[in-house]
């Protein structure tokens, strides 16, 4: 299990990362999420050995890693773009640490890593000959190859494409899982996040603002700032959090996140606006509505609505789509 | 703590052998000046710098190195854009051959000077010999491969596509070399500038041979001091104007020279064909080709001749001591010499190199660590600009008690000339390290790759192109090293250059053709080596 306990990462005495607290227990996966600049990938090279702490200890089942380098720290780091040896085909990138540890059987190995990544008969290649979305299912492969006890994964996929990228954080969800693999994955997509991690922890100014089971954490941001980081459109406070709170059936009295599909178009719906723009999406239309009580908030109706500025509609609050934010924030 | 101890191991031993060979000797001879008697007289040194003849040495050796950088530029750029953004047939031969110059010995480039403008020379009409516009020309001969092989690198790299879309936006061609080639060219132009004038104001054996009575420079007049005048108070002034001055050169070129990130981005375009557009980087070639053509044809045709007619006496007569006694061995075994040494300084400076590289290649975490490396980087560039003259003679004055008394040993030769090439060696090996991702290092850390297992992974396949030319760059330069040698080669053991100088210094028509002869053997010595060496094509020299 992997606990950082208070840790602090300065550079030339710019504080990275401020007192950062978290634990990973073994077998899941831990998104790191913050926007650039927020300190994730500092603390993704301290985890590593690759930044020298300052203060607090980064401990390894209890035991402190303070003194030992990254080569033998057995946690395996994937970087953005892959970082793959060049003049090294795939095939001997991907068995580099299996040589380094004189492993038997290093070529079969090799091979099933290749498949577990989907690259049968990819071996004989150099890196150059690869696609971007290839390469970094040859770093992943170099990076399990030994069974890491800890994978450190720093944005690995958000050098490529929108929809390779969606397609690889899928499998490599599925890899990690088939692998049980502890990891942590440094992102700034909380798409990326949502799909590869069971657990969150969000990162701002160099700070762990907010951490826990991905699904917790998402239903309740710690503050409006993080509340927006996830996706959050809005947060709405007083009066127009009341409106949202009494339509959704919602209990409490503090803020409420929502999101741009929480408000959808029906007949019988509580809350009323006057539409100010309509925009068809490929699954639905988007609205700008300046609802009573509210002023102008974003809402969604069914494709096929035939809505123009000027309508007034009514709609109901989606309870699913809104979260409420501790109060006094 | 652990980065700073591996630091400091790996920085030991070049420092070390830069205290006991450089910065001794180097201190040593300028305390020779200030103490007079066993006391210390600063007012004496000073007063030197005030005579007259130290102003007009100082102010020719500026204006002339200036002149000879400019020319040098002017005629460089053009080249370095034909040579390496365009493409004809026979490139490669020409890019070899325009490289020749560099390597030659000075002594070599000297006497092929004076055969082409003396007075029997074909151009002796000119009467250009001894002249002031001589000696810029032969700065400029050998330095304009500097500028053609590091602004060439540089050039062959560039990404082409921000000038294309400058172009798209309706700049044109020299709206687009001002605004967007030659600034992404500057950190190249003005490291080869820098390199270039550190070259010539420290130009010894062209300025001794061609600057006859008329003309000294810095370096020719501590010759003169120290060796004719023995006035040590009056070398020890000059010795620390040069230093202070070289180390104010490489402090304003490693501010200009710094870039935002080192790491490569090199772009695989095939260059066009050459077109009539080129017209001005052809012209400059052609002006480059003559330039060097010409003196190097004076030298082989002057070698050929024998009294009135052609042959290879000259040649033959290498196996003796010349006439009247000139030599204290035959010429050839001063080559085998000459040879042997050169084994010995290229594995010396390689050693030092490798190491200084890597120390000052490697990213830093923290400003003080980054202060650290670059004084590092600044300090084992010294020996680029102090005087070869200098070090020599402090090697003489300081080498020679016990626990250090080497003055006997024969490897006190290649020493010298391995610090001399040290800085080369350096240059060559620190870009291509320091091109390298450092991300690639930490990928091999966390895979379970120890520090060498890491370095034979990620910088050895990348090193080793640069670490042999480095080796071809060190030995062309023990070759023809002249300034130190002179003074500690053992005149039964000397090496090619000193018996070049010897027999141009010897009256008799037998021993200047064997002047000439020796120096065609030392020069293609020499050219093999750089040929081999451009057969690698690594980008070298391109970070100077």
């Amino acid at each position: 299990m992997l606990s950082l306990d208070h840790v602090h990462v300065a550079y030339d005495g710019v504080p990275a990362v401020v007192d950062a607290t978290l634990e990973l227990p073994d077998g899941h996966v831990l998104a790191v999420l913050g926007p650039s600049g927020s300190g994730k990938s500092t603390l993704l090279r301290a985890i590593a050995g690759l930044e020298p702490v300052g203060s607090g200890r980064i401990c390894w089942d209890g035991a402190d890693l303070a003194g030992t380098p990254t080569h033998k720290r057995g946690f395996a780091l994937m970087f953005q773009d892959g970082q793959l040896f060049g003049h090294l085909t795939v095939a001997r990138n991907v068995g580099y640490a299996l040589r380094l540890r004189r492993a038997r059987d290093t070529e079969v190995r090799v091979r099933e890593l290749l498949a577990l990544v989907g690259l049968e008969g990819y071996g004989d290649r150099l890196p150059a000959t690869l696609s971007g979305g290839e390469r970094q299912r040859v770093a992943l492969a170099r990076s399990l190859a030994v069974q890491p006890r800890l994978l450190l994964l720093d944005e690995p996929l958000s050098a490529l494409d929108a929809g390779l990228r969606e397609r690889l954080a899928t499998d490599l969800r599925d890899i990690l899982r088939e692998a049980g693999t502890t990891a942590l994955m440094v992102t700034h997509d909380q798409e990326e996040a949502f799909t590869v991690a069971d657990r969150l922890a969000v990162m701002r100014a160099g700070r762990v603002v907010q951490q826990g089971d991905i699904a917790e954490v998402w239903r309740a941001p710690a503050d409006p700032e993080t509340a927006l980081f996830l996706g959050y459109a809005r947060v709405l406070d007083g009066a127009e959090a009341a409106v949202v709170r009494a339509a959704a059936g919602l209990a409490g009295d503090g803020p409420v996140a929502v999101r741009r599909s929480a408000l959808v178009v029906a007949d019988d719906g509580p809350v009323r606006g006057t539409v100010r723009s309509a925009r068809a999406t490929p699954e639905q239309v988007r609205l700008v509505v300046d609802a009573d009580g509210l002023g102008e908030v974003d809402a969604v109706a069914p494709l096929g609505a035939h809505l123009g500025t000027g309508d007034r509609v009514a709609m109901v609050v989606d309870a699913s789509r809104t979260a409420l934010l501790p109060t006094g924030n | 703590m652990r980065r700073t101890l591996t630091l400091v191991g790996l920085a030991a031993v070049p420092l070390a052998v830069l205290g006991v060979f450089f910065v001794l000797p180097v201190a040593g001879m300028i305390s020779e000046g200030f103490y007079d008697d066993g006391r210390l007289d600063v007012g004496a040194v000073l007063d030197v710098l005030t005579r007259p003849r130290t102003v007009r040495v100082v102010w020719f050796t500026v204006w002339s190195a200036l002149a000879g950088t400019a020319l040098s530029l002017l005629l460089g750029i053009p080249a370095a854009h034909l040579l390496h953004r365009r493409r004809f047939p026979g490139r490669a031969a020409l890019r070899a051959v325009l490289l020749v110059p560099f390597v030659l010995p000075t002594v070599v480039v000297g006497v092929a000077f004076r055969e082409l403008i003396g007075e029997a020379g074909p151009l002796g009409f000119l009467g250009f010999d001894g002249s002031a516009g001589a000696i810029i020309a032969g700065l400029a001969f050998f330095n304009v491969a500097v500028v053609i092989r590091a602004v060439g690198a540089a050039w062959e790299s560039l990404d082409p596509r921000p000038a294309e879309a400058a172009a798209a936006l309706g700049a044109g061609p020299a709206y687009v070399f001002r605004t967007v080639t030659l600034p992404a060219l500057r950190p190249a132009i003005v490291s080869a500038a820098s390199v270039v004038f550190l070259f010539c104001a420290t130009a010894f054996g062209i300025v001794l041979t061609l600057g006859g009575l008329r003309y000294s420079s810095v370096e020719t007049e501590i010759y003169l001091l120290t060796t004719n005048l023995l006035d040590l108070q009056a070398a020890a002034a000059l010795s620390i104007v040069q230093l202070l001055a070289i180390v104010v050169l490489l402090a304003i070129t490693s501010r200009l020279r710094a870039v935002p990130d080192p790491t490569v981005a090199r772009s695989t375009a095939r260059p066009p064909r050459i077109g009539r557009r080129d017209w001005p980087s052809i012209g400059a070639t052609l002006l480059v080709a003559v330039l060097v053509g010409l003196p190097l044809a004076a030298l082989v045709v002057g070698s050929l001749q024998v009294g009135d007619g052609w042959g290879l006496g000259n040649y033959r007569a290498l196996t003796t001591e010349g006439s009247r006694q000139a030599l204290l061995v035959p010429a050839t075994s001063a080559l085998v010499m000459s040879l042997r040494t050169a084994v010995d300084a290229t594995w010396m400076s390689l050693s030092l190199g490798v190491l200084v590289a890597v120390v000052v290649s490697r990213r830093s975490h923290s400003r003080a660590e980054r202060r650290a490396r670059g004084l590092l980087d600044g300090l084992f560039m010294l020996p680029l600009g102090v005087s070869a003259v200098t070090l020599g003679f402090g090697f003489l004055i300081t080498l020679d008690q016990p626990p250090l008394d080497l003055r006997e040993n024969p490897l006190l030769v290649p020493i010298a000339q391995a610090l001399v090439a040290l800085p080369l060696v350096v240059r060559t090996l620190a870009p291509a390290l320091g091109g390298i991702d450092d991300r690639q290092r930490q990928a091999a850390a966390s895979l379970g790759a120890g520090p060498l297992r890491t370095f034979a992974t990620v910088d050895l396949p990348v090193l080793w192109k640069p670490l042999l030319a480095a080796a071809g760059f060190a030995f062309a330069v023990s070759l023809g090293e002249f300034g130190a040698t002179s003074f500690l080669a053992r005149e039964e053991n000397p090496t090619l250059p000193i018996v070049i100088f010897h027999l141009i210094g010897h009256p008799g028509a037998m021993n200047y053709g064997m002047a000439l002869a020796a120096s065609v053997v030392l020069a293609v010595t020499t050219a093999v080596v750089m040929l081999a060496v451009e057969r690698l094509r690594v980008p070298s020299l391109g970070a100077l």
